[in-house]
This record gives C-alpha cells, sequence and structure tokens, in this order.
C-alpha cells in the first residue's frame, strides 16, 4: 500500500445523509471477479439516467468537480452492505478521502485497508466544508487534522494503528501473518 | 476471588483473544466459523493466490452461493439455468477456489445450497460462543444463537482466510430489553423495525446489542434470527440473544452440532455465556412488546418505519425529501391502501419455515390480487423441501404466487429477479434503498403476514383485517 501522510484536494460536497453503499455502488455492479474498473460505476443510478447518460445537476458531473480527491458527505455515510466495492470504486474513481459527520462502521473498516482516509468532524467544522464545496482542504494524518475554508482546523478521530498503517503504507495482512506463532499458541492452547 | 459481572459479548470478546489490543495495535481475534459466499469472496482468493499464501483452517470455512444465483424453477434436466455470464463466472470461480483450497462448498443445484445466514443455523455449524464472519453485514444473524456474529470486508476476508483471524477494536456494548407479550398479528419482524425505527439507521454505530427480555425469550430460533439480522440496520456492528432451553433445542441433532458426551459438554459450556446478573452494558434501550404495532418502512433506509395504520412523517430535511420524493409518496398521509406491484417473500430476514407458514396462512384459500407479482423464495434447499413435504408450495402456486429455488432473489436485485422502475413492492427482506431491488424500484418493508395481506389485497394492508 502507498504512504498517505497527507492530501491536499479541493472538495465535492454531497450534503445527503445515510448514504448507504448501494448508491455507491449499486449489487449489478458486484459480479466483478476483481475491483479494477469500478470507478467508472460509483453513483451509477445518481451519475446516469436509465439510458447510461450523465445527468448533468448531480455533483459529480459538474465540470467544477472534476479532480477532486476529497468527499465531503452527509452523516453516517456508508451505511448498509459490507461491499468493499465501494472504497474500490471511490478510490478507481479517484477519491482519496471522505469527510463526514460519522462514518459506517464496515465501511470505515474497509476504506482504511484501500488507502481511502475516513474522515470524522464536529459538526460545526462539517458545516463549515459543505458551505463551501470546491474549497481546498488539507486533511493532514500525521497531526490528526482537517483545514477548513476559513482558516480554521478540525481534529479528527483515528485509531493509532490505522494511522501508523496509513502514514507507513503498511498492510494488516502483513502485520496478522507475522503473528502466525501467537495464533498457532492460541489454537494449541484450545485444542 | 469475585470477578466483575460480565457481558455475554466482552465473554465471547475475551476467550477469543489471540492478543489483548495494546495502546498501538488493536485486537487479535480468533475466528471459529468463517462463512464464505460468490460475491464478496474472488479477490480475497486472488490475493492469498498472489502471496502463495494458503488457507489456515479449511474446515473452519464453509461456502455457499446465494447471491447472483438465479432462483428460476428447475429445467427439465434438473438443474437451475444460470443466464448470466457474470453470473456464471462467479459462480465457477467460487468453485474453483474451495476446490483449490479444500472448502467445502454448498453449490447451486446441491442440497445444501441456500442463504449463507440460512444454512449455517441449519447445519448446526453455527453455535453458542463462536466468533462468526462472513463478508455479508447480515452475518449479525447467527447472533441468534449466542454468537459474536458480524460482517466483515473482502481484505478481511483474506484476512481471515490467511490467518483465521482479524484485527478489531473493541465495540460498545447496547442492551435492547423487549418485556411483555406481543399481540397477535405482530411478529418478530415487527420488533426489529420497531427498534430500528426507534434507534435511527446510524442509532447503533459502535455497538455490539443484546437483546434481552420477556418478549426476546420468547420468540423461537427462527423469530431470533430475523430479529439479529436486521441489527446492522440500525448501524450496529453484532446483535445477539442468550443461548437457552429454545436454543439448544434447536440445535440438538443438527448434522453439525455436538453429539453424546460433547453435547453434554458443550450444553454445560453454553450455560455459562448469558451476560451474568448486574453486568454493566454502554447503553440500554427499552420497549414495550405489547405496544407494538405491525410496522412497515415508507422510506429509503430501514429506520423509516411506522406502525401500519400510521400516518406517514412528513420530512424536516432535505434527506426526507429526497427519501419521500423517491418512494413518490407524501407526509401526513397514510401508507395503508397504498397500490402494491410486487410481494417479495424471502431473504436471509424472512425465507424460513415459520416464515413460509405464516404467509401461507394468509394465502390459503385466498387469490393473489390481480396484477400483482408474488415471489416466495425458501432460504435454502432443505427449507424448500420442508415446506413442499407440508404442501405450502400448493398454497402459494395455488393462490397464484410463484414458488423458486433457493438464493437471495429479490433482496439484492442481481441475480435477474427484481422491481421494474417506478413498482411498489412489499418485501420481508431488510433494505429499502433506493434502487435495492432493482433500478427506480421502491420498498416497502414487512413481515410475512403484512407481505401475504399485501399479495391477496394489492393494497398496503393490516393482515389482522382480513377475515
Ligand atoms: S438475502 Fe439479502 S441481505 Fe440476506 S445475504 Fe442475501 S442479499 Fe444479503
Amino acid at each position: 500500500m502507498d504512504k498517505i501522510d497527507s492530501i491536499t484536494s479541493k472538495t465535492v460536497a454531497l450534503p445527503v445523509e445515510n448514504v448507504d453503499t448501494d448508491q455507491i455502488i449499486p449489487a449489478r455492479f458486484l459480479k466483478a471477479t476483481s475491483k479494477v474498473g469500478l470507478g467508472s460505476k460509483l453513483f451509477a443510478d445518481w451519475r446516469f439516467d436509465a439510458e447510461g447518460k450523465a445527468k448533468p445537476d448531480f455533483v459529480l458531473n459538474r465540470p467544477e468537480a472534476s479532480g477532486a480527491q476529497i468527499l465531503v458527505a452527509g452523516d453516517n455515510f456508508g451505511c448498509g452492505s459490507s461491499r468493499e466495492h465501494a472504497p474500490w470504486s471511490l478510490t478507481d474513481y479517484g477519491f482519496r478521502a471522505v469527510i463526514s459527520t460519522s462514518i459506517a462502521d464496515i465501511f470505515r473498516n474497509n476504506s482504511l485497508k484501500n488507502g481511502l482516509v475516513p474522515v470524522v468532524i464536529d459538526a460545526a467544522s462539517h458545516a463549515k466544508l459543505l458551505a463551501a464545496p470546491g474549497a481546498i482542504v488539507t486533511i493532514s494524518v500525521a497531526d490528526r487534522t482537517v483545514t477548513l475554508p476559513d482558516g480554521g482546523k478540525a481534529s479528527f478521530p483515528i485509531d493509532p494503528f490505522a494511522r501508523y498503517c496509513l502514514l507507513n503504507g503498511v498492510d494488516e495482512l502483513e502485520f496478522l501473518l507475522s503473528q502466525d506463532k501467537e495464533i498457532a499458541a492460541f489454537e494449541k492452547q484450545r485444542a | 476471588m469475585s470477578m466483575k459481572p460480565r457481558t455475554m459479548f466482552e465473554k465471547i470478546w475475551e476467550a477469543h483473544l489471540v492478543r489483548p489490543p495494546t495502546a498501538d495495535t488493536p485486537a487479535i481475534l480468533y475466528v471459529d466459523l468463517h462463512l464464505v459466499h460468490e460475491v464478496t469472496s474472488p479477490q480475497a482468493f486472488t490475493w492469498l493466490r498472489e502471496r502463495g499464501l494458503k488457507v489456515r483452517r479449511p474446515e473452519r470455512t464453509v461456502a455457499t452461493m446465494d447471491h447472483s444465483t438465479p432462483t428460476t424453477p428447475r429445467g427439465r434436466d434438473g438443474k437451475i439455468p444460470v443466464l448470466d455470464s457474470a453470473a456464471a463466472a462467479q459462480i465457477a470461480t467460487l468453485e474453483k477456489n474451495c476446490a483449490d483450497f479444500g472448502i467445502e462448498l454448498h453449490a447451486l443445484g446441491t442440497d445444501g445450497q441456500g442463504i449463507v445466514h440460512v444454512i449455517g443455523p441449519e447445519m448446526g455449524v453455527t453455535q453458542p460462543g463462536e466468533v462468526i464472519v462472513c463478508g455479508d453485514s447480515h452475518t449479525s444473524t447467527h447472533g441468534a444463537f449466542g454468537a459474536l456474529a458480524f460482517g466483515i470486508g473482502t481484505s478481511e476476508v483474506s484476512h481471515v482466510l490467511a490467518t483465521q483471524s482479524l484485527l478489531q477494536q473493541p465495540p460498545r456494548t447496547l442492551a435492547v430489553t423487549v418485556e411483555g407479550q406481543l399481540r397477535p398479528g405482530v411478529t418478530a419482524k415487527d420488533i426489529i423495525l420497531a427498534v430500528i425505527a426507534r434507534l435511527g439507521i446510524g442509532g447503533g454505530t459502535g455497538y455490539v446489542i443484546e437483546y434481552r427480555g420477556s418478549a426476546i425469550r420468547a420468540l423461537s430460533m427462527e423469530e431470533r434470527m430475523t430479529v439479529c439480522n436486521m441489527s446492522i440496520e440500525a448501524g450496529a456492528r453484532a446483535g445477539m440473544i442468550a443461548p437457552d432451553e429454545t436454543t439448544f433445542a434447536y440445535l440438538k441433532g443438527r448434522p453439525r452440532a455436538p453429539q453424546g458426551a460433547a453435547w453434554d459438554r458443550a450444553v454445560a459450556a453454553w450455560r455459562q455465556l448469558p451476560s451474568d446478573p448486574g453486568a454493566a452494558f454502554d447503553r440500554e434501550e427499552k420497549f414495550d412488546a405489547s405496544a407494538l404495532e405491525p410496522m412497515i418502512t415508507y422510506g429509503t433506509n430501514p429506520g423509516m418505519g411506522i406502525p401500519i395504520s400510521g400516518d406517514i412523517p412528513s420530512a424536516t430535511n432535505a434527506t426526507g425529501e429526497k427519501a419521500l420524493a423517491y418512494m413518490g409518496l407524501q407526509g401526513e398521509k397514510r401508507l395503508m391502501g397504498h397500490k402494491v406491484d410486487v410481494v417479495f417473500i424471502g431473504s436471509c430476514t424472512n425465507s424460513r419455515l415459520s416464515d413460509l407458514r405464516a404467509a401461507a396462512s394468509v394465502f390459503k384459500g385466498r387469490k393473489v390480487a390481480d396484477g400483482v407479482r408474488v415471489l416466495v423464495v425458501p432460504g435454502s434447499q432443505a427449507i424448500k423441501k420442508a415446506a413442499e413435504a407440508e404442501g405450502l408450495d400448493r398454497v402459494f402456486t395455488e393462490a397464484g404466487a410463484e414458488w423458486r429455488e433457493a438464493g437471495c432473489s429479490m433482496c439484492i436485485a442481481m441475480n435477474g429477479d427484481q422491481l421494474k422502475p417506478g413498482q411498489y413492492a412489499v418485501s420481508t427482506s431488510n433494505r429499502n434503498f433506493e434502487g435495492r431491488q432493482g433500478a427506480g424500484g421502491r420498498t416497502f418493508l414487512a413481515s410475512p403476514l403484512t407481505a401475504a395481506a399485501a399479495a391477496v389485497t394489492g393494497r398496503v394492508t393490516d393482515a389482522r383485517d382480513l377475515v
């Protein structure tokens, strides 16, 4: 995994609450056996009409959203299905972080394993970001902060291990594999 | 030495700690049972191959095919035709992965096939005190047996395949206490829809729920599974119910349950699992079972539920307006009497024998209303057989409903069973998200009784009003 120290990008605002992973990537696109190319299906039913034409009013289809790597979304982002296809489609599309006032459990876990930084901030700071879509902000994983359009900063929680993995590009599976002795001892003691 | 009273969650968690959490690292939790299906596993097996890894405990791993498999009735050759080439490739991939890595597979067309959360309990591999995971958020279903069961992503599927372990941050605990007696016509599905309506779709985030109280104790295992199944719909990581005589009676004699002296030892251990008196939960929510009504959802997430005779709440923000607009509904109006195009009876929430019996009790002697399509989809091949042995299939087909093969079907609409844009469905499944049952489709979630009542009237109907 690539190391992530900080991300600076313009934002795109999606002020919808409870965005579930069925919206992020509808189930009919889950028949793939690889994770490549899912970005083209991101938010498929919000981005495209029944004929597959881009809906001009959807925020990701507006010219000013192009190139944004930070998605600012409403509360409880990523709820519902455990499909890891959700962060896969977001990262494949070009997103590197999601900011909200809360992020669903499984989605947050899945994001961390794919270099998509889940950022949970207080409602007042979140409102500032929603009110200024397109603002250039910096998320610092090292400092656990995000800059705000008014020059302020909001801090966000991230558990020390997740932060360590992002900063050092460590893959959790490598870490678990390194615990082979402990796992074997546990199995032996239970047998 | 006096021990601090512990919750059931804490007992199971502590018994599975390969390594407790430290200031710098999460806990390493051992997994007893890993369930696998075709949709969330292919990439995990690919990564194992890329790294030259084996499956650490194939004997603790069980696979089935359910999500992308068709449920269309078998052809003359007795085979279930897979028409979709992407689905066929996914099915073939799981077959190859299970063969290569030595994993037990209940393939499409075999007697053991079914929805992953239905067959685990049926086989008796789901047992009290276990840690159970699956690349599927409704893994919480298995918590009905007093197991810690939760959904994981595909990366974590690869972690469990390779190490039988997971990195976990400890969750908080939430007691949902339901006391009293349900009124006739009010079911386990109505309990859980009422719980989610109160907690909200994100209200349980970060928690493991333990359902307790006299109303929960009175439920059968199948009903307890319905309750635990939808824990994720409140955002909770897992839901669980303490094992008791009901649990043991369900498990006894199942093919994979312990037998003989091992059974007695297992039951003795399982009796130690329930939360100790005085064990502290981080939070508690109390419900009065006798005050519950049949519930139905009106919006685009499972937290948007109301008593069936109630008014649709008006939207209080843009998200609420978006939901009502998608559903084509207005606030301050009743949902009762609303037209229905499709009825889906199935899914890991409500596709077990008792659900089918409940639905059949409504269909018996009645006909499906004109213009309504009704799918009845058993959760497993075993349920299908058992239902046919009691003649339930004929009750459904004589009423004009379709009797299908086992699978997820219209719950997820990636297998050919789906709504058309704009259609309204009453579904016994667990998610009413936009497009969940087919792009543009609109879902009302409810119990099998309510779904069957809608099927025979063509409208949202309180089953208690049918005479
Ligand atoms: S029935 Fe629906 S919710 Fe259950 S496992 Fe299948 S797709 Fe998931």
